[in-house]
């Protein structure tokens, strides 16, 4: 990946840390937030690699990266960063990044065969929630 | 004693079994869950997001029609309903000028919100207020040697404020539960580990991973049931037990309970609380091989 004056000038850190509320300057790499995520090995970026990337304004990685859709909103990398930065929040950003672009993650149209599966309303309303630009 | 309930769609729907259970249990505890009126879906997840009210206003409505029932607090069953209840009161309470403005958007409602109402769970409310020791006295049937596993997940426990127990990461509350029904509790490595939540419905494959993981974990530990209290989590671990058995065809089946129905069973309640007809893999045959079973119609 190639880092220039324009990458780090990218508004991803200032959008991310607006909607999220966090200090991602505070992050400093120790990694426990990658060490205990249960979504870790299907990421393109483990969590804290996901922060740098965000830190390093990124912002094509970023966007493209699968991470922030395969992070459950567990929150155990939350409770566990010595720093204290809620790193679901961050995903949670990043997920709206593109929400707010009126991009949808969720295919709507799919979801005929889901209800078919007789899944509960909890996670219809979730998956719209959070994977839609609802 | 009687409480403000709050169900939430799911036990309205698909999770009939965690109702019904609950409902008459608690009934033989001397507990009259009073499901408040004209509810509303609390939006099932907390928005993480600092510049988003409008999510909030859901939850929000739904504690001020317990204020307006003249009751202080508001138990829920349902793990979903109780995170996002809670952290939106945590939330309002803390920034009184979001309350107002949730407030000023409830312009039709005839009394505002004033962050009063206490939000429970309901694992808290028995623990609390009834007391597991009076749980015991009232158990009819004796389950033995059945190893039974707690399973909380996530929104039980984290983040911080939520948290049903004083340990999040080595928490008690279940495996107490489970000893009060006169049931062996199995402690395991997954047992507060996400199970995939909401991507089983766009990425079902994660899920069945997530699930086998989990389940396998418990049967390494010799659990022959599983307790939850999270319809979501319940759906994830029984019904995609059909997607597991798919994948790793030399998988067993385990039966994937709510608490109120493993307590139900103990307390010697009927088939009408129990609903066993509602979960995928029936529990039926390990009480059979077990000789303890003792369900009425
Ligand atoms: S746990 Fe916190 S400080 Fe450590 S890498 Fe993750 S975000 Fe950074
Ligand atoms: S909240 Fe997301 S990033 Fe954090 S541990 Fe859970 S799955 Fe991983």
């Amino acid at each position: 990946m190639e880092i220039s004056a324009n990458t780090l000038r990218s508004d991803v850190v200032k959008k991310v840390s607006e909607i999220s509320g966090e200090n991602l300057s505070a992050c400093y790499q120790c990694g426990k937030c990658s060490a205990g995520c249960p979504s870790a090995d299907r990421m393109d970026h483990i969590p804290s690699q996901f922060i740098k990337l965000i830190q390093l304004g990124m912002d094509e990685e970023v966007r493209s990266s699968n991470t922030p859709w395969v992070c459950l909103t567990c929150f155990i990398c939350t409770v566990r960063c010595p720093k204290g930065i809620d790193i679901a929040r961050i995903m949670e950003a990043a997920r709206l990044l593109k929400s707010r672009e009126n991009v949808d993650h969720f295919e709507v149209s799919s979801l005929r065969a889901a209800l078919e599966e007789g899944l509960p309303p909890i996670a219809v309303v979730s998956v719209f929630r959070k994977h839609t630009a609802s | 004693m009687r409480i403000s309930y709050y169900p939430g769609c799911t036990l309205k729907s698909n999770a009939k079994n965690f109702e019904d259970s609950a409902i008459a249990s608690m009934k033989e505890l001397g507990v009259e869950l009073d499901e408040i009126p004209q509810w509303n879906c609390c939006g099932t997840v907390f928005s993480l997001a600092s510049d988003d009210l409008i999510h909030h206003l859901a939850p929000i409505r739904i504690l001020l029609r317990t204020k307006e029932t003249g009751s202080d607090s508001l138990v829920t069953l349902c793990s979903m309903c109780y995170h996002t209840l809670k952290l939106s009161n945590m939330r309002v309470k803390e920034n009184p000028d979001e309350l107002e403005k949730l407030n000023n958007i409830m312009y039709m409602e005839e009394i505002t919100y004033d962050g009063t109402v206490s939000v429970y769970h309901l694992l808290s409310l028995l623990k609390e207020r009834v007391g597991f020791d009076k749980v015991e006295e009232r158990i009819r049937i004796d389950l033995g040697s059945l190893r039974v596993a707690p399973y909380y997940g996530c929104l039980l426990l984290r983040p911080e404020g939520v948290s049903i127990d004083p340990n999040i990461e080595n928490p008690t509350i279940m495996s107490e539960f489970i000893s009060a029904v006169g049931a062996i509790p199995v402690d395991f490595p997954h047992q507060t580990e996400c199970c995939g939540a909401y991507l089983t419905v766009d990425n079902k494959d994660l899920v069945v991973e997530r699930t086998y993981e989990i389940l396998e974990s418990a049967r390494r530990r010799g659990t022959e049931f599983i307790i939850t209290s999270c319809p979501l989590c319940q759906f994830n671990l029984d019904d995609r037990q059909k997607q597991v058995k798919q994948k790793f065809p030399e998988f067993e089946e385990i039966p994937v309970l709510y608490f109120t129905q493993l307590l139900a069973f103990a307390m010697g309640l009927d088939k009408k609380a129990l609903r066993f007809d509602l979960n995928y893999v029936s529990p039926l045959s390990i009480l059979e091989d077990k000789q303890i079973l003792a369900i009425k119609d």
